[in-house]
């Protein structure tokens, strides 16, 4: 069931600082991102500067200020799958979509993140796209994949 | 209980508790630090203060690590050396090579490592980051380029003032200072004090600047231009040419500015008296009528914005006097400007000031009149410093001269503005010849006169049973600010000054890296006191004729029209 | 019947942790699911966490009643149908048998092997990943059956704190989280420490990239680490503890979470517990993504809701940690051996391991082994018998050339020391440290100075940011690093000057980093360099001087050439070629001039003819 911002922020206690990162990662599982309205209605939930909560947001990988793309795809950049050629793969898809890792392409269907072990690490590399694993991916079966998530969307 | 500890091979006594650094400290051996802010929690930053400890592995931060009874250290040893000159080397492989271009250059912490450190070539090429900086602010310009992560903004801000307005973003080596979401300065909760600017060690943080206008407007014939300088400003401006903390240079500085090419020289400590007597006779008039107590202190305009934008609720209990500067802003736009026959386009009107809130004070739309500025320029004590310098003018080789008229004199009362407690003090002796008809006969109130972030003082003036209290350093008025909203009554009248200590320490005056020099300033204001013959400001002469010649009397619709202000609710992101 | 022992239906365990999931076992148990019922078996299945076999997945194990459990592996979807015919119809596929397990209850099938004798768990002690992959992970009931509680209720009614404290220290465990410090002295001191709170915090952050046996742990296991958790709080006077689990770990939270509410159900979290007057209050909480968290004063930050960045040591946490109250950090290895010591008693335990490293150690074996997956060997056994016995040697019998042992900031240890112990002190005395378990096997295919700058690279992007040496000093080595892996445009001028400095440099620098920065991340950072740059020098020196590299990594340092007798003129090559360096007619061969060839291998990936090659 979705929920409003204020749905959400009333369920933690007021005043609690300790209670930012759940809510912040609550607000992010619901919306996909996080945006000033929200840091600002937290912040004054938990009785916190808005530039705390800011500077927190911004020191973790988890929190995003942009939405995700329809598919977001996940490469495992973990020790071994960087030795089975991940750092490759990575670019491929780079020139593949147009984007640079961490950006959303333009019309919204793929974003691109690097990530650190998916702990798969024997079956490398590691590509995760929303949630659905693909192993042992090479240049040629990413393109086949990007093709079909393409018509797909 | 102390202890010995060998240091370079020497016996030195360190206390229980200490830290190393504070051991080495007390006795005078230096260690280089950047993060590190006295009184504060050590937060082990930046590593310039490792020193190497015997038994150790690594070198040990100074100023975090506490001191043991075993311990033998060794302050300079090659190895400690290295470690720091390669930090330097680091941070310089990621800083703009701009000290000429720089505010801080000659005072810069890190110029001054790399120069002790003998760095003689740039170690380290690679890419560097690439910043904007935000001119956003009307007080403060941020140079990212310039910052070298050190936090102690960051911990001003938030220890000491309890604004927060600043925190890193991001993460190592892109992290960087700066508001939430990184937007402008102008849109945060900042209140303008400039503490940061007191502690940041670089160029990074420093005050908004507009040399051009001034000098073009010095250097027009047809432009008179007129300078006001606030009661710090003659115990502090010594500093800036290397003379000791706390000489007063009062006449000197008048003279100096008339050499600059100031047409018209004011003491902003006139403005102050007025200010004085204005404000005594509101408090009086609201305790008269009953009206809802207690009545703050307004002439802070970092602690205004602080409650335009955190406590709205309590605006109407501010006092509505402008505060001096703005009153002699107005004075001179609206009176001297008559009297001297100078047509509004033809003033320039320039204000010297220990503060950079000052700046975004003129700029309120309250403090302008047909959408021009009351006061046009503000510079602070090192602006003013830097333009005498400029001007190959030698301070101490000049003859004394006298401030202008029409306000040329001023009392002691106006001048203890400068320190924390000082306006409660001045606004007491005025109050009780208002209540009694009789001079105050003990002016000094020591209660009043403590380093104290927060002061009361209680006493009985005539029928009336008053409450005062001082705040300085506006991180010490939130808690005083629910007492009153729980419902405290037994207070009348509340000076808060945003800068701990007051206008001597604030985010305008020079600048010393790790030395706090508040207190021989202090002390220097208290001297003028005790000495001078005029201590009552309704007793400025200067004064009583202004109000004779247009005010007529304090509170008159005059005054009103001329001397007030208002405040309004302000949407920041707290 | 709580434990799976008697059954009166077939049991199929399949594997969906992580690895097995990535491999395919929902897909796996899916096909199960369709064949049981189209087949109106009536059988049981059970997913499991993993038993340690990555390179076997998706793992699929067969008990039917009265028989002994048999392990198959590679089990894809597509291949359930005819392995369950034959399963059931008593045959059992040779090729896809791992082993079965034994026990006096069961039949054994005498045409298989048994599992605990193939030559991978043969040499492992399996302590903590001992029920990994083989019991319910979601069932408290089939974890109580097999003794699980038994150890804390007899904790907090018949022991005091101290007296755990003492055992623990004699057992002499050491943390496996990476710093190997007795575990009953940290006790002791927040033990001791007076205050009205004390909290224990379960160090889940594991962000190591090539680490999972945290996450294996829980994900097979998850009431064996609450146990140890349980029981540590109890020692150290601490009412309420926090699970602090990575973001990513998705399946990992959600065993905990069922793990925690089965807890609340059986009495075992709450107040006043079975009457001891032992209060438990355990939380959850999802780290948000930052290497560094894994440290314990950033993770303490973390949890109170701030930037997780490390703070000076001393005041250490065990004095003053979360919310400045006294507080102890365990590693998830580390809190799932106490069980086990408590139970066997710290002699039993004491008596595994060398004389300063007691106990097991579980590694994440990644790289080109023959079998990839979790291992757990008593401290002591040497690199060797985990690498070529354990796991099989090198994959397509390539040449082993080194290990990487100790996460993203440990060292390489080459060839000529697989005689090498693993244990603390071994390490140590090796130059390199014990970490957290991550240990990469690297073959000759595989360039050091790749891997160095990718560790580099790492921990450049997961240096937090407070201390100036690791900031700066981590992103200045990584780009010494990668100038001498990238093809410089203008080989005679400054390039060529800088990239010498650079790596003259580097020595240097990386002293003053480890000796000047904050936390272990610094502290650590260049391991990776050192290490590589004193067993490996030669391959530095080619890259810096040679402008090669032997192992083909380096893409930039590759030289192409076109084969005239394959190359058909098709003029792809010489339309792609960005820096203009193919020169030829159409229909004639083409030519690759060298001094103008970036070596960006566009040319290679379009010629259809195979015939650009790498010299
Ligand atoms: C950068 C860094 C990352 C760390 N990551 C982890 C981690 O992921 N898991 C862990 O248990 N300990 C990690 N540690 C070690 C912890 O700081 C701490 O020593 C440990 O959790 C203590 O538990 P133990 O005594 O049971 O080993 C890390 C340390 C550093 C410096
Ligand atoms: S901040 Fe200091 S080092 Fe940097 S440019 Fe300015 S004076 Fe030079
Ligand atoms: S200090 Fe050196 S670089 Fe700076 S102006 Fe003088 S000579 Fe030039
Ligand atoms: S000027 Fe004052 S309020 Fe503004 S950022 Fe600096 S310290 Fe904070
Ligand atoms: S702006 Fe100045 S005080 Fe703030 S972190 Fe940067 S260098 Fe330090
Ligand atoms: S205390 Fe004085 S210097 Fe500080 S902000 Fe207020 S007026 Fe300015
Ligand atoms: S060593 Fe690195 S990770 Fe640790 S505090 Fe310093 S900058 Fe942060
Ligand atoms: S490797 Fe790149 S630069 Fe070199 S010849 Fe081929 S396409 Fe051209
Ligand atoms: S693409 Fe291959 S075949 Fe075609 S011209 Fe180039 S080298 Fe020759
Ligand atoms: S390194 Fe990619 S899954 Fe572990
Ligand atoms: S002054 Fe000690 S670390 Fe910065
Ligand atoms: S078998 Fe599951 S982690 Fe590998």
């Amino acid at each position: 069931m979705p929920q409003t911002l204020d749905e959400l922020v009333s369920r933690y206690k007021q005043g609690v600082p300790e209670s930012l990162l759940p809510l912040l990662q609550d607000i992010q599982d619901e919306f996909g991102f996080l945006n000033e309205e929200a840091i600002i209605r937290v912040g004054s939930h938990l009785k916190l500067p808005a530039s705390k909560i800011y500077g927190i947001a911004t020191f973790f990988d988890q929190f995003r200020f942009v939405t995700q793309g329809r598919y977001h795809i996940l490469v495992c950049r973990g020790t071994a799958c960087h030795m089975s050629g991940s750092f490759n793969v990575l670019k491929e898809l780079e020139k593949i979509l147009k984007i640079k890792e961490g950006h959303t392409t333009r019309d919204g269907y793929f974003s691109l993140e690097a990530v650190s072990c998916m702990g798969a690490c024997g079956m490398g590399p590691v590509v995760k796209v929303n949630g659905e694993f693909h192993k042992m991916v090479s240049n040629s079966s990413i393109q086949t994949l990007i093709e079909q998530l393409r018509k797909r969307a | 209980m102390f202890f010995d500890i060998e240091v370079n091979g020497k016996i030195i006594k360190a206390r229980n508790g200490d830290t190393i650094l504070s051991a080495l400290d007390r006795n005078g051996i230096k260690v280089p630090t950047l993060c590190h802010i006295n009184d504060l929690p050590p937060n082990g930053a930046c590593r310039m203060c490792v020193v190497e400890v015997e038994g150790r592995q690594a070198l040990l931060p100074a100023c975090s690590h506490p001191v043991e009874e075993w311990m033998k250290i060794k302050t300079h040893s090659p190895r400690v050396v290295k470690a720091r000159k390669t930090n330097i080397e680091l941070l310089l492989s990621n800083h703009p090579d701009d000290c000429l271009y720089c505010e801080r250059n000659g005072n810069c912490e890190l110029q001054k490592f790399a120069e002790d450190l003998n760095v003689r070539e740039r170690k380290f090429y690679g890419k560097k980051n690439k910043y904007k900086t935000d001119p956003s602010s009307a007080s403060l310009l941020r140079d990212p380029a310039k910052c070298i992560l050190c936090g102690r903004c960051i911990r001003i801000c938030e220890e000491v003032q309890h604004i927060t307005a600043l925190d890193f973003i991001g993460r190592g080596n892109k992290m960087q200072v700066g508001p939430a979401f990184n937007r402008g300065m102008n849109l945060s909760s900042c209140i303008n004090c400039g503490q940061c600017i007191m502690v940041c060690p670089t160029g990074a943080l420093t005050e908004k600047q507009h040399p051009g206008e001034l000098q073009d407007a010095l250097h027009n014939p047809s432009v008179k231009t007129v300078i006001q300088c606030s009661p710090t400003l003659s115990v502090t401006l010594a500093e800036e040419f290397g003379l000791r903390a706390g000489k007063d240079m009062e006449n000197l500085m008048f003279a100096a500015l008339r050499k600059l090419g100031f047409d018209y020289v004011f003491d902003t400590s006139f403005a102050a008296d007025l200010l004085i007597v204005e404000q005594a006779a509101e408090l009086l008039s609201k305790i008269k009528e009953k009206q809802p107590m207690p009545m703050f202190s307004s002439c802070c305009p970092a602690w205004i914005k602080y409650a335009e934008q955190a406590r709205p609720q309590i605006l109407n209990l501010i006092s509505t006097c402008k505060s001096p500067q703005q009153m002699m802003g107005s004075l001179l736009t609206n009176h001297f400007s008559q009297v001297e026959m100078i047509s509004d386009e033809n003033l320039y009107s320039v204000s010297a000031m220990p503060c950079v809130a000052k700046k975004f004070e003129a700029q309120r739309e309250q403090m302008t009149h047909k959408g021009i500025t009351d006061v046009d320029t503000i510079l602070t004590t090192r602006e003013l410093a830097r333009l005498i310098r400029l001007n190959g003018i030698d301070i101490q080789q000049v003859e004394p001269e006298l401030a202008d008229l029409p306000y040329r004199s001023r009392s002691s009362a106006g001048k203890l503005l400068a320190v924390s407690g000082g306006l409660t003090e001045a606004l007491i002796r005025t109050l009780h010849f208002m209540i009694t008809g009789k001079e105050f006969t003990q002016p000094k109130i020591q209660e009043l006169r403590s380093t104290k972030g927060r002061k009361e003082f209680f006493i009985k003036i005539g029928e009336y049973n008053l409450g005062f209290a001082v705040v300085n350093g506006i991180g010490n008025v939130s808690e005083l600010l629910d007492e009153i909203e729980k419902g405290r009554n037994d207070l009348h009248y509340i000076e808060v000054m945003a800068c701990p200590g007051g206008c001597v320490a604030g985010g305008g005056q020079p600048i010393h890296p790790g030395e706090n020099h508040s207190r021989a300033r202090s002390k220097a204001v208290y001297e003028v006191d005790e000495k001078e013959p005029i201590r009552f400001a309704h007793k400025n002469p200067s004064l009583i004729s202004l109000f004779d010649q247009l005010l007529e009397k304090p509170m008159s619709l005059k005054c009103q029209q001329l001397l007030h202000t208002s405040y309004e609710k302000r949407e920041v992101m707290l | 019947m709580l434990r799976n022992e008697r059954i009166s239906k077939p049991h199929i365990y399949i594997g969906t942790g992580t690895c097995g999931r990535v491999a395919g076992a929902y897909d796996t148990l899916e096909a199960t699911r369709k064949y049981l019922e189209e087949n109106n078996i009536p059988a049981r299945i059970i997913e499991v966490g993993c038993i340690g076999l990555c390179s076997y997945e998706p793992i699929l194990d067969v008990q039917l009643p009265g028989k002994a459990r048999v392990s198959f592996r590679n089990v894809e979807a597509g291949q359930v149908e005819s392995l369950l015919d034959d399963v059931f119809n008593g045959h059992l596929p040779d090729d896809q048998v791992i082993g079965q397990f034994q026990n006096d209850i069961h039949d054994p099938w005498d045409t298989v092997g048994r599992i605990d004798r193939i030559p991978f768990f043969a040499l492992q002690h399996r302590i903590v990943l001992k029920d990994c992959g083989i019991i319910d992970p979601t069932s408290i009931e089939e974890y109580i059956a097999r003794g699980g509680y038994q150890t804390y209720l007899k904790c907090i009614r018949n022991y005091t704190a101290e007296k755990i404290c003492d055992w623990v220290e004699e057992s002499g465990l050491r943390g496996r989280g990476g710093g190997g410090y007795s575990t009953g002295k940290k006790w002791l001191i927040a033990h001791n420490s007076i205050s009205d709170q004390k909290y224990l915090i379960c160090n889940a952050a594991e962000s190591d990239p090539g680490a999972f046996m945290d996450r294996a742990i829980i994900e097979g296991n998850p009431h064996l680490l609450l146990e140890g958790i349980a029981i540590a709080a109890y020692a150290i006077g601490a009412t309420k503890a926090y699970i602090y689990v990575m973001a990513e770990y998705d399946l990992a939270w959600r065993r905990l979470k069922i793990a925690l509410e089965k807890m609340k159900e059986y009495g075992l979290q709450g107040y006043n517990l079975y009457g001891s007057g032992v209060d438990l209050q355990l939380y959850l909480v999802k780290g948000p993504g930052a290497f560094v968290c894994g440290e314990e004063t950033a993770l303490i930050k973390s949890i109170e809701g701030k930037r997780g960045m490390p703070e000076s040591k001393p005041p250490f946490p065990a004095i003053e940690g979360l919310f400045k109250k006294p507080t102890v950090v365990n590693n998830v290895e580390t809190l799932s051996n106490i069980p086990y010591i408590l139970r066997h008693g710290p002699q039993t335990f004491n008596a595994i391991g060398t004389a300063n490293s007691k106990g097991t150690k579980v590694f994440a074996l990644s790289g080109k082994t023959e079998i990839t997956g979790l291992v757990e060997v008593p401290m002591g056994t040497t690199l060797k018998d985990i690498i070529f016995r354990i796991a099989g040697g090198i994959k397509d019998g390539k040449e082993f050339k080194a290990t990487q042992i100790g996460g993203p900031s440990g060292s390489c240890i080459p060839a000529h020391q697989l005689d090498l112990q693993v244990d603390y002190e071994s390490l140590w005395n090796a130059g390199a440290i014990m970490g957290s378990g991550g240990m990469v096997v690297m073959d000759e295919n595989t360039c050091m100075v790749d891997m160095t700058k990718f560790f580099m690279n790492f921990l450049k992007k997961e240096s937090c940011g407070k201390c100036i040496p690791c900031r700066e000093g981590t992103r200045r080595i990584h780009e010494a690093l990668e100038n001498i892996t990238k093809r410089s445009v203008n080989e005679g001028g400054h390039e060529t000057l800088e990239r010498f400095k650079g790596i003259m440099q580097l020595e240097g620098l990386a002293e003053v980093i480890r000796d000047t920065s904050l936390c272990g991340l610094g502290q650590t950072a260049p391991n990776p360099l050192i290490s590589a740059l004193t067993w490996f020098r030669d391959e530095f020196e080619e890259h810096i001087f040679d402008r090669k590299c032997r192992a083909g990594v380096c893409k930039e340092l590759r030289v192409y050439y076109i084969d005239v007798d394959k190359c058909t003129g098709c003029v792809a090559c010489l339309r792609k070629c960005p820096s203009n360096a193919i020169v030829g007619q159409p229909r004639q061969p083409h030519f690759i001039v060298e001094e103008k060839c970036i070596g960006c291998g566009m040319c290679f990936d379009v010629c259809k003819f195979v015939a650009v090659t790498v010299k």
